[in-house]
């Protein structure tokens, strides 16, 4: 590998709406609302930045971020990359602070879609940039990711009831979590008998198995690590960046014969990338907790095999076990996830670094809503992050690793 | 010597019958599914008529139906792509009359016979709709047939025809008509079909210089079950001579009707019989066949005998006449899809020169050795395949739900994401074979929108032709 970015640069403060409906804040609102948690987290004023990176899946160029935050002048990028829209601005700007181009930067992901009249995401609009029949007829997103549990529950013999608690009990464990967070979009625990009966979507894909769209935004304020320790002097320390890696398929899941539909492979790419740049040699050991790309609840369970905190073929052992439970060996969606937080596109990606951040500081505990337990995990030293941005048969992969310092 | 040298047939899966809710009769008969029309039926016959064939051979396709989707924009061109015929060659729509299939037959044996052509597809096809509960609506039915017509390898030879034009208004469906009017029932029968068809048979009787007696078999095009049997009757003609008219099986499939009766007296047919085959609509056509040795050894199609064989009954009538307004999004842009036709239309997929990769759609560059451009087409829609994975959506399937959306890994290499028609939930499983089927996927704007979907395999090897 050319180079690395671990330990080069560092998070000096973050920002994250409340996600979900939110009827009362337009787009603009929830940038700046995200934007100044940021800045004022980190200490500093919007003068300080001296570039941004937006992401954003449904607003153009770098106006959807100059324009609300009143930005003079200064140079904003506009990235897309599906679900991994907000990563990408994340490292992208942390590419610009580690080489030397800019002391403090600010990356933000913010979409808005409930204005959309909408209540998910529907199919691509024909005709799509390759095949007029297939780019975009492809079928919605939940049979898409439904074909994942198909062929998995078919592949390792699994019952429809065995598949379809083990992916049950993934959104059974994200709800707990997220309804203990204030700003979750979905704010109630839902019991495994209403998932398992629920209505279906997409078979074996039943409500709760699929992810709602949300309103939201996040931001993070990125400088080098002697400013970052300056800012934060006094106050909870910065979280250190240890590897960002994208890695794009080539979609071809859907006409290559070898695509097995059973893993992601771009995700196990980006993850064995990740694990090289961040110096990982045992991830379940190592890796503290993720956030990863819940989109649908087999999403996540194959994602689990393909960064390697399960083997492959047992991750039905570990989810059953509680292994990726809050208080298991490596939780996963402490904050609920996109199933349960909510999954504004642009936004998440920031919103994952957001939990990371929290919980690695030590105050998990601050959005913690009244009567609920402790939401903190403890003595975390590694977080990781994962974004799937497509279908399973293509899409753009986002893995990243954050730390203390020294972690 | 023209004459027949290749046959196929479609008959939908799905039949009314006894036991669907909201028939309300004993009589089976065959109809379209939502995605099923006369251009998609036709397709179907053909596949199957040139299965195991040379299409190279082929240099005229007509297309013969009174339920053409489109009011100007020929059928003709379209199934002939489908069906993946050479560019070069003619392409004509019989229409608009009950003997569009045995004018488009006597087209195709005259084109032969004059040598313009060395082998013309005949493809007939009817979905007509009458008003619900009328004895139209209990005798008719949707089917298609397809003939090959050419000089060699000929199993019926066509001796010769004869032909009455007759203006008379007796049935008939003006622009903007759901379903086929008529006049008064006994003037309709007494001056048209039961004087106009029996003067046509006479004439060619007369001609060919033979009497009713010579006859092996008689296919006669007849409106219902009673009227055929007063033809029979009035014709001199005994019981074993006439061809069952497959009332309760398969109807009265319109100008598909007397070709499709003639597929199935072929199928029972020996060496040197004759078969007469006579049809009604604005006149009359008479034609003599002969069988030639060579049908002895003819099999592999699936023809009547196997369509009928395959089929389930519809548990209620409610999706007939639905339309695919419930999948949303509109037509695609015609530019878009003109660009990609020969993977839409032809389903070709790619097979790179270099390391015999197939790639549906075909794309510019192998993703498994990165050679770019170095290509041969592969024909995708007569493999057969197997499903791979699939989920079954219940939010967008609209009159389809739940939509059942699979992959498909294709024998012999090769793999798409395809629908699945014609199935019930049980029927979608991993590894289960799959055939492919041209359908419709939704009508938008006056545009209606085809392409292939998957289908649970109907007869083993697809259309590779039947083993």
């Amino acid at each position: 590998m050319a180079g690395s970015i671990r330990d080069r640069v560092a998070v000096a403060g973050m920002g994250c709406t409340r996600f979900g409906e939110r009827w009362d804040a337009g787009a603009h609102d929830l940038i700046v609302e995200a934007a100044y948690e940021a800045l004022e987290d980190a200490g500093i004023e919007i003068t300080d930045i001296q570039a941004a990176w937006m992401g954003t899946a449904t607003m153009s160029t770098g106006m959807s971020l100059s324009e609300p935050l009143r930005l003079q002048y200064i140079p904003v990028t506009r990235i897309e990359n599906a679900c991994a829209t907000a990563s990408d601005a994340f490292r992208n700007a942390c590419y610009a602070v580690a080489a030397g181009i800019y002391d403090i930067v600010l990356a933000v992901g913010a979409d808005k879609y409930k204005d959309g009249g909408l209540s998910g995401l529907t199919d691509g609009s024909m005709p799509g940039p390759g095949h007029a029949m297939t780019a975009g007829a492809t079928g919605p997103p939940p049979a898409q990711f439904a074909m994942l549990a198909t062929t998995y529950f078919d592949h390792y013999g699994l019952s429809f009831e065995e598949g379809k608690h083990m992916i049950g009990r993934v959104s059974w464990k994200s709800h707990l979590n997220g309804q203990r967070h204030k700003k979750a979009h979905f704010q109630r625990e839902v019991s495994m008998d209403a998932i398992l009966n629920a209505p279906m979507i997409a078979w074996p894909l039943g409500l709760y198995d699929c992810c709602g769209v949300s309103d939201g935004a996040a931001a993070a304020v990125i400088t080098t690590p002697e400013i970052a320790k300056r800012l934060r002097k006094g106050k909870e320390p910065p979280m250190f960046v240890k590897a960002l890696q994208i890695a794009m398929a080539p979609n071809d899941g859907n006409f290559n014969t070898k695509f097995d539909y059973m893993h992601v492979e771009a995700t196990v790419r980006a993850g064995e990338r990740a694990y090289e740049e961040a110096g990982i040699t045992n991830p379940r050991e190592q890796i503290s907790m993720a956030e990863v790309h819940d989109c649908f609840s087999i999403t996540e369970a194959v994602t689990m095999e393909d960064l390697k905190f399960s083997e492959r073929g047992k991750v039905l052992r570990d989810i059953e076990d509680g292994f990726f439970d809050l208080d298991g060996g490596l939780p996963v969606q402490p904050d609920g996830g996109l199933k349960c937080f909510g999954h504004p596109i642009g936004a998440s990606g920031i919103r994952m670094l957001y939990e990371m951040y929290n919980q690695l500081q030590g105050r998990a505990d601050r959005m913690l809503n009244p009567g609920q337990p402790s939401r903190q995990i403890k003595d975390p030293k590694l977080g990781l992050t994962h974004n799937l941005g497509g279908g399973p048969a293509g899409c753009a992969i986002f893995v990243g690793i954050v730390g203390l310092e020294g972690a | 010597m023209a004459g027949i040298t290749s046959y196929g047939a479609y008959i939908p899966f799905y039949r009314l019958g006894k036991d669907t809710a909201g028939w309300g009769s004993p009589i089976e008969k065959p109809v379209i599914n939502f995605d099923e029309d006369s251009i998609t039926m036709a397709v179907a016959a053909g596949m199957d008529c040139i299965s195991g064939g040379d299409r190279e051979l082929v240099d005229s396709l007509i297309f013969a139906t009174t339920t053409s989707p489109y009011i100007e924009k020929q059928g003709a061109a379209m199934v002939a792509a489908v069906v993946d015929l050479r560019r070069d060659i003619a392409t004509n729509d019989a229409t608009n009359s009950l003997r569009a299939g045995t004018q488009a037959l006597r087209s195709a044996v005259d084109a032969v016979k004059a040598g313009s052509a060395k082998q013309v597809m005949v493809t007939a096809a009817d979905c007509r709709t009458g008003t619900p509960g009328t004895e139209f609506d209990q005798t008719s039915g949707d089917g298609a047939g397809a003939l090959l017509i050419g000089d060699e390898g000929v199993i019926a030879e066509v001796i010769d025809s004869y032909s009455v034009s007759d203006e008379v208004l007796d049935n008939w469906r003006a622009e903007g008509d759901g379903a086929v009017r008529s006049w008064e029932d006994r003037f309709v029968l007494q001056t048209g079909y039961l004087s106009v068809m029996p003067e046509a048979i006479q004439g060619l009787l007369k001609k060919v210089n033979l009497g009713i007696k010579d006859i092996n078999k008689a296919v006669l095009y007849g409106p219902n079950p009673r009227r055929h049997a007063e033809m029979a009757r009035q014709l001199g003609l005994d019981a074993g001579q006439v061809q069952d008219p497959l009332f309760g099986q398969m109807g009265n499939t319109g100008a598909a009707y007397s070709l499709m009766q003639l597929i199935a007296a072929l199928e029972g047919a020996k060496p040197g019989q004759k078969i007469l085959v006579a049809s009604y609509g604005d006149g009359a056509d008479a034609i003599l066949l002969e069988t030639t040795d060579q049908i002895a050894n003819f099999n592999g199609k699936r023809g009547i005998k196997g369509n009928l064989e395959k089929k389930r009954i519809r548990k209620s009538v409610g999706v007939r006449g639905a339309t695919l307004k419930g999948l949303d999004g509109g037509g695609p842009s015609a530019s878009a899809r003109w660009r990609d036709r020969e993977s839409i239309d032809r389903l070709h997929g790619a097979k790179c020169l270099s390391c015999g990769l197939i790639q549906y759609p075909p794309q510019r560059i192998c993703s498994r050795c990165h050679t770019k451009d170095q290509w041969e087409t592969v024909r995708l829609s007569d493999k057969p395949g197997k499903i791979f994975t699939f989920s079954l959506d219940y939010l967008v399937g609209g009159v389809d739900s739940p939509l059942a959306i699979t992959i498909i890994n294709f024998e012999g290499g090769g793999r798409g994401m395809f629908t699945m028609t014609d199935r019930e939930v049980e029927d979608v499983q991993c590894e289960k074979p799959v055939e492919m089927t041209f359908r419709k996927l939704r009508s938008s704007g006056g545009v209606h929108n085809y392409f292939w979907k998957a289908m649970p395999q109907r007869f083993q090897g697809a259309f590779q032709g039947i083993a």
